[in-house]
């Protein structure tokens, strides 16, 4: 079934440029510092890679944990052909934040530094120990594929491998593995907003609040099923695995309420401290504030809350483009656009500052197209192996 | 206890020694600088230098005034740059120079966008690169010397001492001599207080100070990661009671074998 597909070879070729000109940066910047291949200073010390590949890049990973949640703590079976696809993008993602970093900072050799010197009063530590962890948690979650796939492999030599016993092992730790994900998700998608609690005198007052974190958590869960979405459509479009529309629809039911919440969150704090008044007279940046809620949440809200818009494939798909697009817009607002880190600074990213985010998207593309290609995703090993696992009772739900 | 320093911008001449001290103790390589058409120089702090004087011509009330000002870490009391740093690479010492230790550091550069006086610097030209900042001389305060900028200053301009007798010393200059300065010490409550302490002839935002509340900034991040703790215990046990009740409840309902695809979708 994962033979026949058209491999598109022009996109893969485009991609493998890309990424060679992300790695050709990458050289220069470690000849020559950051200085040379960026637009960072000391007036903006965090530019593109920390709103983009950090700020973006965690929260459209959310996908994972959410549906890891969803289909195996409360066991919703419909869901489960797109849980696999979901845990292995927020694993890239992951990936795709620790290669930004390894540009970014200064010294990424010394990262370990954050596992044995601890300041447990940094936000910062916090997100750090989350996600090298969580990056972990991931690649346990989305191992079994891979042991899938190699017990099927055309080389014999593999193939002869007894796959099933590590494979056994980790469906064993399966559902604390889960929860473990969610616990650690929970924690560092919010603390990137405590991140932000340190700026209370540069973040503009449209978006400085002490439930920052919050907000970043609610915002999270929410563009987790529509990355979903997303993710599952373009899949659909290239490798042919065709989803249910009920399990479409269903994830774009919980959108509205995720988005709701998150609205009155923001609106009720902006009344309680007495600034709502800001979103009409914070003139610039009251359109940036105004951009982000109307693309990414009442939009989403009036539309998804719809059902003939949740019987159409590609009006869900582009409300969760929405949805993307408004979470996107509100991580760039608090983390650059809305910080004036340092009054008088203009910044804008130097060309191979995008080269080397663009680069490492398109290191995660090839890595999906390889999966897709090689690796049985969108469904799990047959039943009468299932039906032993302790802790679980997930059923094969389809072919698909 | 905690050391401080007070500028009194009204004795300043401009000369910059404390600049070239500064160079000269921290063995900090010279910059090659433009003409801004002013004796400013150079035009800003970097990795390369740690202190300047600010040269700033402003009217106020009524009567032109030609002011200095020193730039350089402010070694606050509750420093936002120690509490982000993730691996505690900055530290405030009880001496109360906040000190940095580039054994820890990776350079993720919190400090620099925490920090609301814009003051920690990068090296952006160095493949391996620290960040940089005012010591305060912590190293020659712990040898009983004063920091070199305070040492090489000829006017008395900078006055370095116990920041409770340096307080009330500029208190005591502001009372004797109110038409010189204005009624204000900057760095007494700025952010929950700093060890540099500033007298000014002008109001201090007309010289391009930061205007910031007497809150310390660190207030809010400390409180949400108070909540950490809990909120991992929480959604844990949360998590763990959810699956078993599901799981539970599947397990009665196998029985009648009658597949309730409605379910609510609660995330």
């Amino acid at each position: 079934m994962m033979q026949g597909k058209r491999s598109f070879p022009i996109g893969t070729f485009v991609l493998s440029i890309l990424v060679l000109l992300g790695l050709a940066v990458m050289i220069i910047r470690y000849i020559y510092g950051l200085g040379a291949i960026s637009n960072l200073s000391d007036g903006r010390a965090w530019g593109l890679w920390i709103s983009f590949d950090l700020y973006c890049g965690v929260a459209l990973a959310a996908g994972g944990f959410t549906l890891a949640g969803v289909v195996y703590i409360f066991n919703l079976k419909k869901y489960h052909a797109v849980a696999r696809p979901a845990v292995l993008t927020a694993f890239l993602g992951y990936t795709l934040v620790i290669l930004a970093l390894l540009v970014d900072l200064g010294q990424p050799w010394y990262i370990w530094h954050i596992l044995i010197s601890w300041n447990i009063h940094s936000p910062l530590f916090e997100v750090g120990v989350c996600v090298m962890t969580y990056a972990v948690v991931l690649a346990l979650e989305f191992v079994p594929a891979v042991f899938e796939g190699l017990g099927r492999s055309i080389l014999p030599g593999i193939r002869r491998i007894d796959w099933h016993a590590p494979w056994r092992v980790i469906r064993t730790i399966q559902i604390p593995l889960v929860v473990l994900g969610i616990v650690l998700s929970t924690l560092h998608q919010s603390s990137l907003g405590s991140m932000l609690l340190m700026m209370p005198e540069t973040l503009h007052a449209l978006w400085y609040t002490p439930i920052l974190p919050i907000l970043f958590l609610v915002s999270a869960v929410a563009v987790g099923p529509a990355m979903v979405i997303f993710e599952s459509t373009l899949s659909t479009r290239i490798f042919g695995h065709k989803l249910d529309i009920d399990v479409l629809s269903g994830l774009a039911r919980a959108i509205p309420y995720l988005l709701g919440i998150f609205l009155i969150l923001k609106v009720f704090e902006l009344a309680a401290v007495g600034e709502l008044g800001l979103i009409f007279t914070a003139y610039p940046q009251n359109l940036l504030w105004w951009g982000e809620i109307i693309i990414g949440v009442i939009l989403p809200i009036i539309l998804l809350s719809m059902s003939g818009v949740r019987q159409s494939r590609r009006a869900v798909f582009w409300c969760s483009l929405l949805v993307i697009a408004g979470l996107i817009l509100n991580r760039f607002n608090v983390s650059m656009l809305a910080l004036d880190m340092r009054p008088g600074t203009i910044y804008f990213p130097h060309w191979m500052e995008f080269a080397i985010s663009v680069g490492l998207v398109a290191d995660a593309l090839l890595v999906i197209w390889l999966a897709h290609r090689l690796l049985p995703i969108h469904r799990e090993e047959g039943e009468e192996e299932e039906e032993k696992k302790p802790g679980r009772i997930v059923r094969q739900v389809s072919e698909a | 206890m905690s050391k401080a320093v007070l500028y009194d911008s009204t004795k300043c001449i401009g000369c910059r020694a404390c600049q070239v001290a500064c160079k000269q103790w921290n063995e900090l390589p010279a910059e090659t600088t433009t003409n801004q058409g002013t004796y400013e120089n150079p035009p800003k702090l970097s990795a390369k230098t740690f202190t300047k004087i600010r040269f700033t011509e402003v009217e106020d009330n009524g009567k032109f005034h030609f002011v200095f000002n020193k730039v350089q870490c402010m070694h606050c009391e509750h420093p936002a740059c120690v509490a982000a740093c993730p691996v505690g690479a900055l530290q405030k010492t009880p001496e109360g120079p906040v000190v940095y230790d580039d054994n820890k550091c990776f350079g993720c550069r919190y400090c620099m966008v925490a920090c609301p006086f814009g003051i920690p610097t990068f090296e952006w030209d160095d493949p391996l690169p620290w960040i940089r900042k005012c010591t305060f001389c912590a190293d020659r305060q712990g040898g009983g010397l004063k920091p070199a900028c305070v040492t090489a200053c000829p006017t008395g301009a900078l006055k370095f001492g116990e920041r409770e007798e340096i307080l009330a010393e500029a208190r005591e200059r502001i009372t004797a001599q109110p038409d010189n300065y204005v009624d204000y010490i900057y760095g007494e409550k700025e952010v929950g207080g700093t060890s540099w302490l500033y007298l000014s002839p002008v109001p201090f935002e007309k010289l391009g100070f930061p205007v910031l509340g007497s809150k310390a900034v660190t207030l809010d991040a400390e409180r949400a990661m108070g909540a950490v703790p809990p909120v991992l215990i929480g959604v844990a046990a949360v998590m763990s009671g959810i699956y078993w009740l599901v799981k539970r409840r599947d397990k009665m309902s196998q029985g009648k074998d009658g597949e309730k695809e409605k379910e609510e979708v609660t995330k």
